[in-house]
């Protein structure tokens, strides 16, 4: 059984980069390289970012990049789960932070602009009062 | 009866603005086809995702993890809202945002507080004047979802949600059913509902490295992460399509007008002249 093959996909959220057969596959595992040969054991790990080598049958290799993610490993078919960006407990946290940053600060302009608002319809009241004070006295 | 002169005016300004509107539905038409093939690009990531999540959890019925937790009182809400970040696309965000308004009037009566997330310009400014406590928000997000972009955004939902700051999570968009046709839905994304997260298609003992609550905790993460994103790209296939369909009814109303106009025109400038034919015979038969 040298040439025994297994069906690979390799997906994104943004798109699916690869699906096909392979002979051979090397990924960037957690803890450490996974080489996996068709009829691997049922597996689901984490893998960093790296490269995944694909052995497609022919000798051809594929080599796809990927961020990191999610390895799925079933009996017939490896799914890796790849994420579109380089995450990170620390850089997730990073971006969810800036995001509170943000949206405070677009809570204070809004409350400026709220002001703003107010200040301006006092203004245009007071305006429309001026103008029917003239018109009165005119007459 | 308006002068002839005013009616060229009028008839040139329309021409104008049913070229803006011409270009704009033949752009909206182009991206409308890119922003379907994304959308449907992102389906067998969330599909996979989807049967990851539902095969540890069904595998592992000791570990509960805090999305599929039901929690009996709901006290604070959190909503994540996506729209469009342009305007001149139909009734679409009208009709996404009248429905949050309604169940947002509900939840203020029935005492739940929302917190908000805003994706997307018309959402963000529509909840801004409404005086929504708005948690985070993602604006500009271009025509092509980036998961990038909206990482931060949606971390700061799902830790408000893992922290109990609020108790149940929604999400609204429009989906897109087809060129003619989108509706806006409003649901409950956690906690995790059975159905929604379905049952695994086979069941195998897997071997996780490094420990199954580690990697649960991930793929919960991503599903959930996936889910969103799926809506945002569906959400962008509406934009698109319903632009490109209300951009050709207003171009057809344009030249409908046009024609109107130019009748009235023709009339008009015929009755000038055959007034003033009538003037020289008159005063030719007067001499």
């Amino acid at each position: 059984m040298a040439n025994a093959t297994i069906q690979v996909d390799v997906v994104s959220a943004e798109a699916s980069i690869f699906s096909g057969a392979a002979e051979f596959v090397v990924l960037p595992g957690e803890s450490g390289e996974l080489g996996i040969y068709p009829r691997h054991a049922p597996l689901i790990t984490r893998i960093k970012a790296g490269a995944v080598r694909i052995q497609k049958p022919g000798g051809e290799e594929e080599l796809i990049f990927v961020a990191g993610g999610i390895l799925e490993i079933q009996p017939k078919v490896i799914t890796v789960l790849a994420d579109t960006a380089i995450r990170g407990h620390d850089l997730d946290e990073a971006k969810a932070n800036e995001a509170i940053k943000k949206a405070e600060e677009a809570r204070r302009s809004a409350k400026d602009k709220q002001e703003i608002a107010v200040v301006e319809g006092e203004l245009s009241m007071l305006a429309a009062q001026l103008a029917a004070i003239r018109k009165l006295r005119k007459k | 009866m308006p002068g002839t002169k005013e009616i060229r005016v009028k008839i040139k300004s329309v021409q104008n603005t049913r070229k803006i509107t011409k270009a704009m539905e033949m752009v909206a038409a182009s991206k409308m086809r890119k922003a379907q093939d994304r959308m449907r690009h992102a389906r067998p990531y969330g599909e996979k995702i989807r049967n990851v999540a539902a095969h540890i959890s069904h595998a592992n019925p000791e570990y509960r993890h805090p999305f599929l937790v039901h929690r009996d009182s709901v006290k604070r809400v959190g909503l994540i809202v996506i729209t469009t970040d342009k305007g001149l696309c139909g009734a679409l965000n009208t009709n996404l945002l009248r429905m949050v308004l309604n169940q947002y009037k509900t939840w203020q009566t029935a005492g739940e507080e929302v917190d908000v997330c805003a994706i997307g310009n018309k959402g963000f400014t529509f909840m801004q004047r409404l005086g929504a406590n708005i948690a985070s928000h993602a604006v500009q997000i271009g025509d092509k979802p980036q998961m990038d972009k909206l990482i931060g955004t949606i971390k700061v939902m799902l830790d408000g949600y893992i922290k109990d700051r609020f108790d149940r999570l929604l999400i609204g968009y429009t989906r897109f059913l087809n060129t003619m046709k989108q509706e806006p839905v409003l649901e409950q994304l956690l906690p995790l509902s059975g159905e929604r997260l379905g049952a695994p298609e086979t069941v195998w003992d897997y071997l996780y490295e490094p420990e199954a609550k580690a990697v649960l905790d991930q793929v919960m993460t991503r599903y959930i992460e996936a889910i969103i994103f799926q809506a945002v790209a569906e959400n962008m296939a509406s934009e698109q399509s319903s632009r490109m369909v209300a951009m050709k009814a207003a171009s057809d109303n344009a030249r409908d007008l046009i024609d109107e106009l130019t009748l009235i025109y023709n009339k008009n400038r015929q009755a000038g002249i055959t007034k003033e034919l009538s003037e020289i015979v008159g005063g030719a038969a007067a001499v």
